[in-house]
């Protein structure tokens, strides 16, 4: 088995509930991730699933270093990083990339896709050959060269998705997270986006943690999968093993919740699975 | 008998002359759940919204006929259509917290429509309404009638709006996504409750969704839209078991499915967009706004 690229070890994450905060003083803090372990091999494509309020953001925030956890290890390549300064991290930034899930709340409506891609580039010493640099990311994920004037505005949902996709791989990066990229697009375009994002990882190596709601999409994309509740892991498997013999019955319940493409006159049965 | 909802050969145009829907005509019948389904902008809102009367100021139906319950909404005021309206429909909508007034209370904003607009006493509105609560197996009626809809959960504050939607008692319902924002198992739970209302008020049901696996589920029919135009109209069951449409047959082949991961999932192809172009410029052709 490939060495990790990550090896989280009892991750705590607490953070301000700005929902209990007093009129004066700070907020309590909530605790989000409740002790998780476990291991990302290289290369891999993990999916994180999990309902609202999981933690499965938040768990992938705390990868890539955009929040510090309140206890436990994140060891990067054998080094922990849970716990480095801004300054420690900034030769990290590099490896450790972010595709979002709203590309129009993540690109710059002022900025052209040169720019924006052309950005990160200039933050981490790769602004060399950055005309050079930024059509080759363009190529990459299949859009013309003459998007590089174009403005967020000009874009499809699909097309500015691929942006976010360029700019995060434009750094070659170790690690990608992809925290819901699909979820806001069409099934015809969110084809084109896994299949677009299936080939690149395989084609540069890289490592993706691929956070999602969808199963369907998992199954799809993903060689391992980490099925998360209430900021815990409730199962985590090769993705085969997992649909074919899932074994925690929280696990069981979201597979059945998934509305097929299929005839199913019993799926909306009452009896077909816990009361509401 | 005359369907809950019979809408010929409905075209609407933007400002700027852009047509948005292209003759569509559908009908649902008493009782039945219609399922219109597409992808984003193929104006499946819009024909929700025109139901309802609520289309923006920038969208303009320049042929066709709406009747609801056999009355034609073209031939009334603006006065008895909005009373028509309001009477007989009702909407799910997607998004329950912009959907929900911040500032008020759940109960006010639920007794309101039956109250003021159906003139009903406040007594019988907050009994009406407590009834439904307890049909969406809301447990403590009383607790969430004083609560703000902040204090409520996704699936808490759809109930709410469905409960909202049936107490009138309306002919027909336009859900539009209802589901959308919410998890899996709180989606499965919310399209449970609303086939048993629809069961068990007969109510007609207009439901928009971009989710082939939502109209397997919930509909006996089904109309698929594509740039506001119908490309397929069937049964729910005849569309899942043979798709006559080579459009239907893409998205169906678009959808990624758990039990059938080597699946290809495929973009639909650029044959199918270009025959679904050629299927669009030849029903402008033929169409001459005002003789259609």
């Amino acid at each position: 088995m490939a060495e990790p690229l990550f090896s989280v070890r009892g991750l705590k994450v607490a953070l301000p509930d700005m929902t209990r905060k007093p009129l004066i003083g700070r907020a309590p803090l909530a605790e989000i991730l409740k002790g998780l372990d476990f291991d990302l091999p290289k290369g891999s494509v993990t999916g994180i699933v999990g309902e609202s309020g999981s933690g499965k953001s938040t768990l992938g925030r705390t990868l890539v270093r955009l929040i510090e956890p309140s206890a436990g290890a994140i060891h990067f390549e054998g080094r922990d990083i849970g716990h480095l300064s801004e300054a420690g991290l900034r030769p990290l930034r590099r490896d450790l990339q972010m595709i979002f899930q709203d590309p129009m709340s993540s690109l710059n409506p002022r900025h052209t896709i040169f720019t924006i891609i052309a950005a990160p580039l200039k933050q981490n010493g790769l602004g060399d050959r950055l005309k050079e640099r930024v059509a080759e990311a363009l190529q990459r994920v299949g859009l013309p060269q003459n998007f590089a004037s174009r403005y967020r505005h000009e874009l499809s949902g699909g097309q500015r998705q691929r942006v976010g996709i360029a700019r995060a791989l434009a750094l070659s990066p170790k690690f990608v997270l992809a925290d819901e990229i699909v979820s806001g697009l069409d099934v015809s375009t969110q084809a084109q986006i896994l299949t677009l994002l299936e080939k690149l990882a395989a084609e540069m190596g890289l490592t993706v943690a691929f956070i999602s709601h969808d199963l369907s999409v998992i199954r799809r994309l993903c060689q391992q999968v980490i099925v998360m509740r209430e900021g815990r892991i409730v199962e985590m498997s090769a993705t085969d093993a997992l649909f074919e013999n899932p074994k925690e019955a929280y696990t069981r319940d979201l597979l059945a919740a998934i509305p097929l493409p299929e005839i199913d006159a019993d799926w909306l049965r009452p009896a077909a699975s816990a009361p509401a | 008998m005359s369907a809950c909802l019979d809408i010929r050969s409905l075209s609407a145009v933007l400002a700027n002359g852009h047509r948005v829907l292209r003759s569509v005509s559908l009908t649902v019948e008493p009782g039945e759940v219609r399922a219109l389904v597409g992808e984003s902008g193929a104006g499946k809102t819009m024909i929700g919204k025109a139901v309802l009367g609520v289309l923006p100021k920038s969208v303009r139906i320049v042929e066709g006929e709406m009747l609801i319950e056999g009355e034609d909404l073209g031939r009334l005021d603006a006065k008895e259509r909005r009373t028509l309206i309001g009477a007989r429909t009702a909407l799910i909508p997607q998004d329950p917290l912009t959907a929900l007034n911040p500032s008020r209370r759940i109960g006010p904003q639920m007794t309101d429509r039956l109250v003021r607009i159906l003139g009903w006493s406040s007594e019988k509105a907050d009994r009406r309404i407590r009834q439904l609560l307890d049909e969406v197996q809301i447990r403590d009626p009383g607790r969430v009638l004083k609560c703000y809809p902040h204090e409520l959960s996704g699936g808490m504050r759809q109930r709410v709006l469905i409960a909202a939607a049936f107490a009138a008692e309306p002919r027909l319902i336009v859900a539009d996504e209802p589901t959308t924002a919410l998890d899996v198992t709180v989606q499965k739970q919310i399209l449970r409750l609303i086939a048993q209302l629809q069961r068990d008020h007969g109510t007609a049901i207009l439901f928009v969704t971009h989710d082939l696996g939502v109209v397997a589920k919930i509909s006996q029919k089904v109309s698929v839209l594509y740039a506001g135009k119908v490309v397929e109209e069937a049964e729910t069951a005849a569309l899942f078991a043979a798709p006559q449409h080579p459009y239907t047959r893409a998205l169906m082949a678009a959808t990624p499915r758990y039990t059938d991961p080597y699946a290809s999932l495929k973009p639909v192809d650029d044959t199918v967009l270009a025959g679904l172009a050629a299927e669009i410029a030849a029903t402008d052709q033929a169409w001459r706004p005002g003789h259609g």
